[in-house]
Parts: structure tokens; sequence; C-alpha cells
């Protein structure tokens, strides 16, 4: 392997560059606006639906173990696991709805919901 | 066959302190699943100066000791996820002749970070862990182009000396 790039990389490099780039910016149409409420599952089942709007701490307990939501200033963040790895601690805060916080190995993930998504509204409109 | 078993045990012990010095050092993103894939520069450098099948054992190796001593159970089916599926697209770029090792490096990313996000998806069963999906993707070409750079180097500098 004498040459470095060839030809062909230089194609690849930017066509993936391009194609990253498009996804990213076709995303950020997606951008949630701000959340309404932050809802959280356990293991495919809705364990509970709490208002960003209200600051509170939310235990949640599980099968495989233990992790505690803190609602606060609009922002939810999960603050404390058992679980092994923490990826979940040390997540940021969410705030904007679709933006979610994942603890796989307790099967718990925490959603944000637009105030639109949330019960009737989205019927009546 | 001797020489053999103990270069591979020296590699796997080099992809393993990869592993290791990767946990000690966290990207500030914010984003689960985001991580440089230090150890990955062995499976590049393996794929290129003695095979595939060594690559791979190394790769598969590597991810159960290091999920054994600094990680968990969950840790190891991601990283196998995303590892298996990253490892077939890099055998595919490679295999095609015309893409040059920073190319087969960043495709490894990409897929890498696709792998374990489809695992993510699986396990959690809920498809909002989708909503990473393209700064994952960007993360893992990023991340994927630095480690390929990397690989490129060595091989050029001493890849053509390793062999038994």
């Amino acid at each position: 392997m004498r040459r470095r790039f060839r030809k062909a990389d230089w194609i690849f490099l930017a066509v993936t560059v391009c194609l990253i780039a498009a996804l990213l910016f076709f995303f950020s149409f997606f951008r949630g606006e701000a959340g309404g409420s932050v809802v959280v599952t356990v293991d495919r089942t809705v364990y509970g639906t709490y208002p960003l709007s209200e600051d509170a701490v939310i235990s949640i307990d599980t099968e495989d173990g233990h992790n505690v939501l803190t609602i606060r200033g609009g922002e939810a963040k999960m603050t404390e696991a058992d679980c092994p790895d923490r990826l979940c601690v040390h997540q940021k805060a969410v705030s904007r709805s679709r933006e979610t916080i994942v603890c796989l190995p307790h099967k718990v993930v925490v959603s944000v919901e637009s105030r639109k998504e949330n019960g009737l509204d989205a019927v009546a409109e | 066959m001797k020489r053999k078993t103990a270069y591979m045990g020296l590699f796997l012990a080099l992809a393993l302190i990869c592993s290791y010095i990767e946990t000690l050092i966290p990207l500030p993103v914010g984003i689960p699943g985001v991580k440089l894939g230090l150890a990955n520069l062995v499976t590049v450098l393996l794929l290129y100066s003695i095979g595939a099948k060594e690559a791979f054992w190394i790769s598969v190796l590597r991810i159960l000791l290091s999920g054994f001593l600094f990680g968990n159970a969950f840790g190891i089916l991601y990283s196998l996820s995303g590892a298996l599926f990253s490892f077939l697209v890099m055998l595919l770029v490679k295999k095609t002749g015309r893409l040059g090792c920073v190319s087969v490096s960043t495709a490894g990313g990409i897929f890498h970070n696709i792998g374990q996000l489809g695992m993510a998806v699986l396990v959690a069963g809920n498809a909002a862990v989708l909503y990473y999906f393209p700064v994952l993707l960007a993360a893992g070409a990023l991340t994927g182009f630095v480690i390929g750079i990397l690989a490129q180097e060595i091989i050029i500098r001493i890849g053509g000396r390793i062999h038994f």
C-alpha cells in the first residue's frame, strides 16, 4: 500500500459526507419544539407521564434495577441509576420533543412529548 | 505455528489495552454510543497485514474480554452486534479492491453504529432511540475516518513487516 488515497477513496468519502450532511439537514426539520411532558416506559409498557413544567423527582423501580429521573426547570435528567455503565446518567438533560434518555440494562426509555401530542389536543386538531 | 500463536496473543493484548485506554477518555457529547473505537485500529491493522480470519477472531475475543473486565453483559451485546456488522461491511468494502484503508475504516465506523443502534431498538422495543440516528452516523463516520488515517500510517510503516 503505497498511495494513501486513490480517486475512489475521495469519491467515497465525499459521497459519505454529503449523505450524512443531507441526513442531518433533513432530521433538523424534525427537531422537536419545547416539550410538554416526559413519558417513561419500562420494558415496552408505559410507567408514567410527567409534566415538564413541574419540578419533580421520579423514582423508577424495574425488575432489573432502580433509576431516578429528576425534572427541574423544564428539563429532565437521569440523576441516579444502579446499572453498571451508568450511560443514562452521563447523558445530557432532555427538554425538546422526541429527545430520549435510554437506560438499556433496565429497559427504561424516557422520551419527551410535545404539548400537542398529549391526549385530547391531538384529536381536537 | 507457535510463532503465530504468540503474535495473536500480542495483538489481542494490544486490542485490549486500546479498549481500556478508551474507557479513560470519555467523549463529552452527551449521547450514548459515541466513542472513539480505538480498538478498531488493531482490527484494521490485522485485516490489512495478516488476514480477515485473524482480524475477526481478535475483534470478537477482545470484545468478550474487555466486556468482562471493564463492562457488562449488555455492553458485550451491543459491542458484538456493532462489531460483527462493521466487520462484514469492512470486508466487503475491502473486497472491492478500489477503496483504501481510510474508506474501509470510515464505512466500518458508520456500520458499527448502525448495528449497535439496531440492537438498541430491539432491546428497548422503542423506536424513540432512532432520534440519535443521524448524529450517531456522523460520529461513526468521523471516528472511523480518524482511526482509518491512523491505521493507514501504521500499515505503511510496519504493515509489511508483520509475518510469521
